[in-house]
């Protein structure tokens, strides 16, 4: 231990601090999800709750959704096992950066911090994982977010019709940026994510699957067209572009 | 509308959403070897996240013009680094000038 380690406390405000580029987007973002959570019958402070306890853009819209739709809990957890399938490959990613014999409590803490944005922020930061640092950012974020859902809800319905309608799709821009950038190292995504938009397409007009609920129709698509893209690109460890080759472009 | 009371859901939506960030990094520490199941679980993310995407962006917004709009937008501004909020903003911007154009 070096008089150059910096403290717990240094640790966890120089988390606060890098958090505020994503508490930003976050606010915005969650406002979007907010008004989606009105439409499906959750009050401000149900809202935050959700917000507070799951905090998963996605997966509470789809959470969000299946309630209103009069869904199971048996259909909410496999959805949110499905929807929430990246936290688990984000965490097994994240356990090569966790320093070795590291006690259950702080991997407690690191998993907990993982969402899109940090992430991203942890994977790119160099040497282990600090999970000050992460509860840091993860904290900042986390009130944001939850704040932005429970004002969604509360004055959504107040804004004019312009205004909900433009903020409406934030959330479809957030998920763009988490999807899009990773194209330009691999072009499979890409691919991927073409068929997935057209046969989601197909999928809400074709007679028989169309009568499904968004939310089984969405389980329905992640499973097969994952699984195909699995079969047919099977993703290569090291380099990621190298698996179409061959493929035909 | 549900019958299951509103709390049990939320409960229960954050206990999986929870499990799936926690046990990676608790019990199951080993590497996934099976070829298949790495590169599935690679392509989820993507397809969950473009599914609930598209059509559904063009539901959101009053005309649907204007949601297809955004997501030719989001994907531009996704692709040259625009970020999380960038996109988002892009994303919004587009559907308000689009909608004051065609309503």
């Amino acid at each position: 231990m070096s008089k150059f380690e910096q403290t717990k406390k240094e640790i966890f405000l120089n988390g606060l601090k890098n958090g505020i580029p994503i508490a930003v987007g976050y606010f915005a973002v969650a406002f979007s999800l907010g008004i989606t959570a009105r439409s499906c019958g959750f009050n401000a402070f149900q809202g935050f709750l959700a917000s507070m306890t799951s905090y998963a853009s996605a997966g509470q819209y789809i959470g969000f959704t299946l309630y209103a739709a009069g869904s199971t809990l048996l259909q909410l957890v496999i959805m949110m096992l499905i929807t929430n399938a990246r936290y688990l490959l984000m965490g097994i990613a994240l356990n090569q950066k966790v320093r070795e014999g590291t006690p259950i409590g702080p991997r407690i803490l690191i998993g907990m911090t993982i969402t899109d944005e940090i992430f991203g922020v942890t994977i790119s930061k160099p040497g282990y994982v600090n999970p000050y640092f992460n509860v840091g950012v993860w904290s900042i974020a986390l009130i944001f977010w939850s704040l932005g859902t429970a004002l969604g809800i509360a004055v959504g319905n107040i804004l004019p019709l312009r205004a909900v309608s433009a903020m409406s799709v934030a959330l479809y821009g957030m998920f763009l940026a988490s999807i899009i950038p990773p194209v330009r190292k691999d072009k499979a995504i890409g691919i991927v994510i073409a068929f997935s938009f057209a046969f989601s397409y197909l999928f809400t007009v074709l007679p028989g699957v169309s009568e499904l609920s968004s939310g089984n129709r969405t389980i329905l698509l992640a499973v097969v067209i994952s699984a195909a893209a699995a079969l047919i690109a099977p993703r290569k460890n090291e380099e990621p572009e190298i698996a179409m080759e061959g493929g035909g472009e | 509308m549900n019958g299951i009371n509103v709390y049990v859901w939320i409960i229960v939506m954050a206990l999986a959403t929870g499990a799936t960030r926690i046990l990676p990094l608790t019990l199951i520490r080993k590497p996934i070897e099976n070829k298949f199941i790495q590169s599935f679980l690679y392509y989820v993310p993507y397809v969950t996240l473009a599914v609930m995407t598209f059509p559904a962006i063009m539901d959101a917004t009053q005309v649907p013009a204007a949601g297809a709009l955004a997501l030719v937008a989001g994907i531009a501004a996704a692709w040259f680094g625009a970020g999380l909020f960038g996109t988002a903003a892009t994303c919004c911007l587009i559907v308000l000038i689009a909608e004051l154009l065609l309503i």
